[in-house]
This record gives C-alpha cells, structure tokens and sequence, in this order.
C-alpha cells in the first residue's frame, strides 16, 4: 500500500521530497491513533479508579462523559506557557520536547499485525531500549531547568529510578531474547505461535511479573510515582510547566505506557496471536483480524495499570530502591541462569 | 523455621497485593451511591443553615425592629444595621447588611432574633459575579425572604416541637 501511495506522490512532487512526505504521512498513522488512544487512556483511567472508589467518575461532558478529555485538551490548549524568569529558557523548553519525542520514536519498531510494522529492524528490542531510555533526559532537563527544588528533587528521583528499574527491564528482555533467539520483535513474535501456551510468559513467568512492575516504575506510575508524588513534592519535575508544555509531558508519560504495555504483549503474550490458537476454538475465531488480539492484550494490561493506582498507596523512597537493586535485579539474573539451562538442555515445547 | 518459609513464599507470591487487589476489584462492580447534584439532590434537614433570609408577617408588615441583638451576636461582624423611627412611630431598620463573605454561618443571628426576623432558609447554591454582590442589602433579604416563606414557615413549623 506505502508504494502506490509513493507511485501518486511522485506524479507531482520530486521523489526525494515524495518520500519525506511519505515518511511523514506513515509517521501521522502511527502518532494520530496513538495520541487518540493517550487521550481516552486518560478517560478511562479516571472512570475506572472512580469505579473503584465507588463513585462514578467524569459523566458530564457528552455522553457518558465521552468528550471529557476533548475538553481537557482545548483547556490545556488555551492556557498560557508560563517560564519562570530564573529557569534556564532553552533547557525549559527543550524539556518536554526531549520527553515525547523518544516516547513516539520507539513506536517505530512495534508489529502491530504480521508485517504491519513500520520499521522492521533487526535489533528492535535494543532499539526500544536505547531510544526509550532518551525519555528520561527530558524529565531531568525539566528538573534542572526550571529552577525549582521541587522540581529539582523530581527529576533526582526519577534519575535514580529510572537507573534501577531500566536495568531489571532489560535484563528481562535477555531473558526474552535467549527464548526466541533474535532481537527482531516480529520474529519473537512469530516463534510464540502455536498456542497460548507456547507464549513466553509460561516459561518465563516471573521474568513477565518483573517486566510488568518494572515498566509500572519507568513509567512513574503508582505506587512507584515518587518522581510526582503530589503530597511531598507537588508534581515533582513538571511543576513549573503549564498549559500545553504540561501537556507534552503527559502525553509522553501516557505514550510510554501504552507503548511498554504492547511491548509486554509482544515479548511474553504472544502478540498478535490469537489465544484460542492451537485449540478447537482456533477456526472460529480466525476471522478476527491480529491487531485485534494485541490490543485487547495492551487494554488488559493497561487496565492492570489502573488497577494497580487504585490499590496501592505510594512506595517509600528507599523501598523502590531496596525492591529494584536488591529484589529484581537477583531475580532476573536468575532466572536468566534458570532460561538459559533450558535452554541448553532444550526443555520441550519452547526451545 | 516454619513461619519465615511461609513468610517467603507469601512475599514472592505477592499473596498480600493480590488481596488488595482483590478488594478493588470487587469495589469496581459495588453499586454506585453518587448523586447527581444538581439533577438530584440529598434531604436537607429543616434546621440547614443556608442563605439569609427577612421575614414579613402575614399583613406585609417587616418583622426587624431593628434591635440589633443579631449585629451583637454575630461572631463574625458579618452584620450591620442602620435604624430611624418611621413616620407611624415605630422602629425600623433602614440599613440591613450582611456581608456574605464575612458570614459563618452560625445560625446566632437567627436564634438571637425576638421576632423570628432574619432566618437562614435551606438555600445553598448560590453565587456572585462580582465581590461586591457578596453584601446582602434589606432589600435583597426580604426578597429573599418573599420568595421562600412557605419554606421557611414549614422548617419553623417542623422544628419548633425542639425549641
């Protein structure tokens, strides 16, 4: 499809421009729905721990309180930018720049469906490990920038989290690459198919749990969002920032979260593969197009996310350090141990 | 030995988040108890002490004598009355100010009134566009009072059995 949209593009315009616009249109396809997805991800979020707080949550604006995050955006679009005079101009507004720009690059690499995929490297999982990570700079630029000690002490936070919780994530994701023997996501994907039991979260169960809480901490979520934690550092790196820059940075946050929420589909839930594979059930529901399947996966999880903030309250400090370095870390190298000697000894039906 | 085994597998298991979660999870399906304000609203008891109110008796005649017992009482200072003799000879109040902002709302000027004059009625949503609006002037308390007396009368009623 991508080539008959470039064979109509270069009728009127020279090819090298022809391609960027491509490039451009394809990026669109990806931002668009992801940025819609970011927006009734906030939605739902508030509707369901209001759920589970017993009360009813955001019902006023259209039906059900379906256009409340419309609404919320035009607000956030209309205030003003403030800059402090102290803070440093140029980091403050780089900040969120740097924040969301990662958190919609690393969609780049993600297989929605067989071949639906915009990049199709050959080292995706490093690739959403490297650039991933880049999103951190813009909270620490933002704490920095802003001048603030609130601010300051956030993004201090959310360095040293990101450090310890980044480290147990990717050695999750070796545990995921001994399994499936490539770093390719789409390959991963398809050495899971067969069955809801060859995907990798059954032999590597625990290694799925680790990612899971992990990704909840990268993400600054609760209980591990001490990096905002509203009742000791009011809002912790974004405090300065106001209207559409805020904006940004939710956007960013919320982005990452569906992104690591698909990537935790795609490495230990088989993908787009449909549960009911390998089961009587399998000609029934094949019909149903993949990219159904991996995002009901990503929903589920997503709904864990909020699950999660309704339950728990917020870690200490010096917790979120103890679990990181002191529980996760030794589990997973673990368990790599653990995936590695099947691997060598070939544990049937995953190696 | 025994404990601290169970203790281990009980944290590896995360045995006490799931419980958590499990709580939530059936809160999730509980029944909802929010009401649906300005659509709905809850009982309000006929004591409630909302926006001020004058009172008139049933021959149109303004109840305040202008005693000033509710200025004295008012632990805020919220009141403050102006008052002449009227051509009949009678007391009258030709100032009656409340400043809404100032107000506790107490309930003090209403239990000190001789003549059951200036009452608080069950009214409390409402609002002002600009900080002066914020002075209730007489003019605007016997409206107010006009509007909702058989409100008014009906609370009284109810709750004088208590007095």
């Amino acid at each position: 499809m991508t080539d008959w949209v470039f064979e109509l593009l270069l009728l009127f315009l020279p090819d090298w421009l022809a391609l960027s616009v491509l490039y451009l249109l394809i990026a669109l396809m990806i931002i668009m729905p992801v940025m819609l997805c970011v927006a009734y991800l906030t939605y739902a979020e508030r509707k369901v721990i209001g759920y589970m707080q017993v009360r009813i949550g955001p019902n006023r604006v259209g039906m059900k309180g379906l256009l409340q995050p419309i609404a919320d955006a035009v607000k956030l679009l209309f205030k003003e930018i403030i800059v402090p005079t102290e803070s440093n101009r140029y980091l403050f507004v780089l900040a969120p720049v740097l924040a969301i720009a990662p958190a919609v690059a690393v969609w780049a690499v993600m297989p929605f469906d067989d071949g639906l995929v915009v990049a199709d490297l050959n080292i995706g999982l490093l690739y959403v490990v490297a650039v991933g990570s880049i999103g951190i700079y813009g909270a620490i630029m933002a704490g920095w920038a802003s001048n603030s000690k609130y601010a300051f002490l956030g993004a201090v936070r959310i360095a040293a989290q990101a450090i310890a919780y980044e480290i147990a994530m990717a050695l999750t994701m070796v545990s995921v690459i001994i399994v499936s023997n490539t770093l390719n996501l789409s390959n991963i994907v398809q050495q899971q198919n067969g069955g809801i039991w060859m995907w990798n979260f059954v032999p590597l169960f625990p290694m799925f749990v680790v990612y899971f809480i992990s990704s909840v901490a990268e993400t600054n979520r609760a209980p591990f969002d001490v990096a905002e934690g509203e009742s000791e550092i009011v809002a912790g790196f974004h405090v300065e920032y106001a209207g559409m820059s805020f904006a940004v940075f939710f956007l960013a946050e919320y982005a990452m979260m569906i992104f690591l929420t698909m990537l935790a589909s795609v490495l230990f839930l088989g993908g787009w593969h449909s549960p009911f594979d390998g089961t009587p059930l399998e000609s029934i529901f094949s019909f149903i197009p993949g990219i159904f399947w991996l995002i009901s996966k990503t929903a589920l999880l997503l709904f864990m996310y909020l699950w999660l903030r309704a339950t728990f309250p917020r870690y200490r400090y010096d917790q979120i350090m103890r679990l990181g370095w002191k529980v996760f870390i030794p589990i997973t190298l673990l368990w790599i141990f653990v995936v590695a000697g099947m691997n060598y000894y070939e544990v049937k039906p995953w190696f | 030995m025994l404990r601290r085994i169970a203790h281990f597998i009980k944290t590896y298991t995360l045995w006490e988040l799931l419980k958590g979660l499990s709580v939530t999870g059936r809160a999730l399906f509980r029944r909802k108890v929010t009401v649906q304000f300005p659509e709905q609203r809850t009982p309000i008891s006929p004591r409630f002490r909302g926006k001020h109110a004058l009172r008139r008796y049933p021959n149109g005649e303004e109840r305040c004598i202008a005693c000033k017992l509710c200025e004295a009482v008012c632990p805020a200072n919220a009141i403050t009355i102006e008052s002449e003799q009227r051509e009949d000879g009678s007391r009258r109040t030709t100032v009656y100010d409340i400043d809404m902002f100032k107000c506790i709302y107490c309930g003090f000027c209403e239990e000190a009134c001789p003549v059951d004059a200036i009452v608080e009625t069950n009214v409390f949503d409402y609002h002002f566009e600009n900080a002066a609006d914020r002075v209730m002037t007489k003019d605007l308390l016997l409206k107010m009072g006009d509007k909702h007396e058989k409100q008014i009368a009906e609370d009284r009623e109810v709750d004088s059995q208590y007095r």
